[in-house]
């Protein structure tokens, strides 16, 4: 392979959406003929760096960004996608754009099929009427799915393949255009199975050594150790590594990619803490089935007034435990909290057995957008445990009217107790800030008095200031109403810092359970599942 | 000052304020051709009491999600089918509307579960599949009316003494006796207390629904369903519980309806009875996810008055007799409006 001539560079990009820095003077490049691996965790600044590549319409409407890109040692400026295609730049998108009535051919040739001229095209001089030339046409297919060693029938319809032949059909259709010499695989093996898996990585060496450049983005480590060149590592928009591929082991990109600085705070100290003698939740092979998300025979326990965190690199599970236990996915398995069997697959009688649930998708799942805040915060204890309604009529709950006074009250004591910012208990919640909302979610679970608190993902998308505000509250309901808390968080580094234990979730199932000053190695080679330890 | 005025016209509404603007438009023009202001009133609002109830059927399911009851003719038919039974025993006044009521209600519940269970079925395609459910019921319903088994020989068909009659006359059952409950003059305007009442009644016992706790699960559901079931909200049973309170509704609406009109109408005429009830609550400022008590009597007036007052201000101005498509123009032109502003209008 020769190192000298670069195809494609990316010199010193910086990118911000509205005063916030996703991209920070990253650089990346390409050799022809090479497989270049970009991993990074969720929200890393993969998907920006490929837009800014792309020239998506997203990026310049937000300003544009500043550094360059170089294609053949030439600067250029890519401002559309259809720019970028004619540079030489092919995408394979992670989901599928295809008609799945055409045939496999006329996916591939779509408005780019080769023609024959006819009499009424020549009369009118209308390229529109051109007849298509069908063999043609078939040839082109062939050889493209041939390039990828596939052997499926070209004149097959797309509707009906399997999933996996339909992400090489979306590959063929980049290969099969002459002037590709870039290629670009945002995470082609996320809906793959093993053995498609292994098929892709195999198209992708052929690729490459007929000469394109492919520049490859995963979180699947194996993957990137089996066919890597170089390895790049993002995280929080910057570059932290560049990695030949015989200095490069899983661990040590594990390690790279969650690996943060981790400031030591002091906690305020418990008068006992927590032990394996006062179990408050058992979780026996939990089987969740959230897309994306799966958990596959996980089994936990959690000691009563501890700060559990759950971690793990992204699509292993961590975020199903969780909502399969409250109800919101179908599950199987068995819970129990002190002895006390939980029912899976029903919300309601999992909020009446004291535990809640701040959820991951704040605005999707944990909030009532347009409606104000004292009703967010007390629509779910209202529902599942009778609070603020008044007293009549006994016999029939369901007709009992709203207390508004002690709901208004309610939620005046919260805005002030949790120090949430707005015009009033009126005030919709749409209107209020990321950090603002995250505590109005908090406040709704709190309503409900919960022994037991599952917190998903709770510093998703706000600022750090209100990171820094949300983490301390949960220590301080933690330490001061002694609720039981199970964090789970892709920020490595904010479960560090506020749990007693970081349990890590690999393919669905516990990996481990680390204590939080557990070295960056011993936690990077967990979420890589290279080991498994037994609980400390 | 400036900055209040776009406040208040952005909580109204620019459509509103057109229609109403439109309004106070014909009145001055009424008033300028001599024509009677206070008896147009008098005829809007009782056309505002008439429907008001039909409107009010539009808010539960847009509430829990289901959107706009374009299958009103269920309801609308549970509701004749209540009071052609009253009619045959004979009951007249209060008793033969209250007994219309009493038995449309458990009718309607029926009818309201099983148009439930369909939609469900359909998630996603409410709207349309309503449209033609109700269609499809007053077909059928035509060849019941035929069939049914009513031996009052007021309202059998005179000739061959089988089957019901198109148009029946309330006049010795329960017609007008809300029109004539406790009428009152208010500057040479009739008001009738007993119907606007009851009308109001209705907006009252609705408003106060949606701040119990089944009501207030019935709005979770219908903004997020995703956060409802979070909240232990079982969705499909809320939906349910939306659908079955617009049939209801609907059945009441239409026996009221009727009170007022003075006849009952069967066969095709409950057809089209969704749309006007669909367009006073979007012309009310509802969207397709949100409506309150407030976008029915507002939206109810709005249309009600403009249906009753444009027609003879313009056969008036035009001095020729364009009624019927006067009135076809105006009706349907303002449906048409009001379906492009499914969005709330703002």
């Amino acid at each position: 392979m020769e190192r000298a001539r670069r195809v494609l560079e990316m010199k010193g990009i910086t990118k911000q959406y509205f005063g916030n820095t996703v991209l920070n003077d990253v650089s990346i490049d390409l050799c022809p003929g090479e497989i270049h691996a970009l991993v990074g965790e969720n929200g890393a600044g993969k998907s920006t760096l490929m837009n800014i590549l792309f020239g998506m319409p997203v990026i310049h409407s937000t300003g544009g960004f500043s550094g360059e890109i170089l294609i053949d040692g030439e600067k250029v400026e890519l401002l559309s996608p259809a720019a970028a295609m004619q540079a030489g730049i092919g995408m394979v998108h992670q989901e599928f754009m295809l008609l799945p009535g055409f045939t496999i051919t006329e996916n591939i040739k779509l408005n780019r099929e080769p023609t024959r001229k006819n009499a009424l095209s020549k009369l009118l001089r209308s390229e529109f009427l051109d007849y298509l030339d069908i063999p043609t046409m078939r040839k082109d297919a062939r050889t493209a799915l041939d390039r990828l060693d596939l052997s499926i029938d070209e004149w097959l319809p797309v509707a009906g393949l399997p999933v996996g032949y339909m992400q090489f059909i979306e590959i063929a259709r980049e290969v099969d255009k002459k002037e590709v010499r870039i290629l670009v695989f945002d995470e082609p093996t996320a809906v793959l199975t093993e053995t498609e898996a292994d098929r892709l990585l195999g198209s992708l060496r052929r690729l490459a050594a007929d000469g394109i450049a492919i520049l490859f983005i995963t979180h699947r480590l194996d993957e990137v150790m089996a066919v890597a060149d170089r390895i790049t590592v993002l995280r929080d928009g910057e570059t932290v590594a560049m990695l030949n591929r015989d200095e490069a082991v899983v661990e040590r990109i594990a390690e790279l990619m969650v690996g943060r600085k981790v400031e030591k705070v002091e906690l305020p100290p418990r008068d006992t803490d927590p032990s394996d003698k006062d179990i408050a939740l058992t979780i026996n092979d939990l089987l969740v089935d959230m897309p994306g998300e799966m958990v596959r025979g996980l089994s936990l326990s959690v000691r009563r007034g501890e700060i559990l965190g759950i971690g793990g690199l992204a699509g292993h599970g961590k975020l199903g435990i969780a909502n399969g236990i409250m109800g919101l996915y179908s599950a199987a398995g068995r819970v129990s909290k002190n002895g006390d069997n939980i029912p899976l697959n029903a919300p309601d009688q999992v909020l009446l057995k004291g535990l809640a649930f701040v959820s991951e998708d704040r605005r999707g799942v944990g909030l009532l957008l347009n409606e104000p805040i004292d009703r967010n915060i007390g629509v779910t204890a209202m529902q599942a445990q009778h609070k603020f309604l008044r007293p009549w009529p006994h016999f029939l709950p369901a007709l009992r009217l709203e207390n508004r006074g002690e709901l208004r009250a309610y939620a005046e004591e919260m805005i002030r107790k949790l120090d949430i910012r707005c015009l009033g208990p009126n005030q919709p919640v749409r209107s209020l800030s990321g950090g603002n909302q995250q505590k109005v979610c908090v406040a709704k679970a709190l309503a409900l008095e919960p022994e037991i608190l599952f917190v998903s993902e709770p510093t998703r998308g706000i600022d750090v200031g209100a990171k820094r505000l949300v983490l301390d509250l949960l220590v301080r309901l933690n330490r001061e109403h002694n609720v039981t808390i199970i964090m789970t968080s892709s920020e490595l580094g904010e479960l560090r810092k506020i749990c007693d234990r970081v349990a890590i979730v690999y393919r669905g199932r516990l990996a481990g359970i680390l204590p939080p000053d557990a070295s960056d190695a011993e936690f990077g080679l967990m979420m890589a599942g290279r080991v498994r330890k037994e609980a400390i | 000052m400036a900055h209040r005025l776009r406040q208040t016209v952005e909580h109204i509404g620019v459509p509103r304020l057109m229609i109403a603007g439109f309004l106070v438009i014909i009145f001055v023009i009424a008033y300028l051709t001599d024509m009677s202001v206070p008896q147009l009133i008098t005829d809007s609002l009782v056309r505002v009491g008439m429907n008001g109830i039909l409107v009010l059927a539009m808010v539960p399911t847009i509430s829990c999600g289901v959107g706009l009851n374009f299958g009103l003719p269920l309801g609308v038919l549970s509701g004749l089918v209540g009071a052609l039974i009253s009619m045959e025993m004979g009951l007249a006044g209060f008793a033969g509307l209250l007994a219309a009521i009493a038995f449309a209600v458990p009718i309607a519940v029926v009818v309201g579960y099983l148009y439930a269970l369909l939609l469900e079925s359909v998630k996603g395609q409410e709207m349309m599949v309503g449209t033609y459910v109700g269609f499809s019921t007053v077909a059928v319903m035509c060849v019941f009316w035929l069939m049914a088994p009513f031996k009052n020989p007021e309202l059998i068909w005179a000739i061959g003494g089988k089957g019901l009659r198109f148009t029946l006359t309330l006049g010795n059952h329960f017609g007008k006796v809300l029109n004539n409950f406790a009428v009152f003059q208010l500057f040479g305007v009739k008001i009738s207390a007993g119907l606007m009442g009851f009308f109001l009644l209705f907006c009252l016992l609705i408003y106060l629904f949606y701040r119990t706790k089944v009501g207030i699960a019935m709005l979770a559901a219908g903004a997020n369903p995703v956060f409802a079931r979070s909240a232990g909200i079982e969705v499909r049973r809320m939906k349910a519980v939306g659908v079955v309170l617009s049939t209801v509704l609907a059945a009441i609406g239409i026996i009221v309806y009727a009170q007022s009109y003075g006849f009952l109408q069967l066969y095709m005429a409950p057809l089209m009875m969704a749309f006007p009830a669909v367009a006073a609550i979007l012309i009310g400022g509802a969207s397709l996810q949100r409506a309150t008590i407030f976008n029915v009597i507002i939206g109810t007036v709005l249309f009600q008055t403009l249906l009753t007052t444009a027609l003879p201000v313009t056969s008036r101005v035009i001095q020729g007799d364009i009624s019927e498509v006067a009135r076809l123009i105006i009706s349907n032109g303002m449906i048409l409006y009001a379906l492009t502003r499914s969005t709330g209008g703002k």
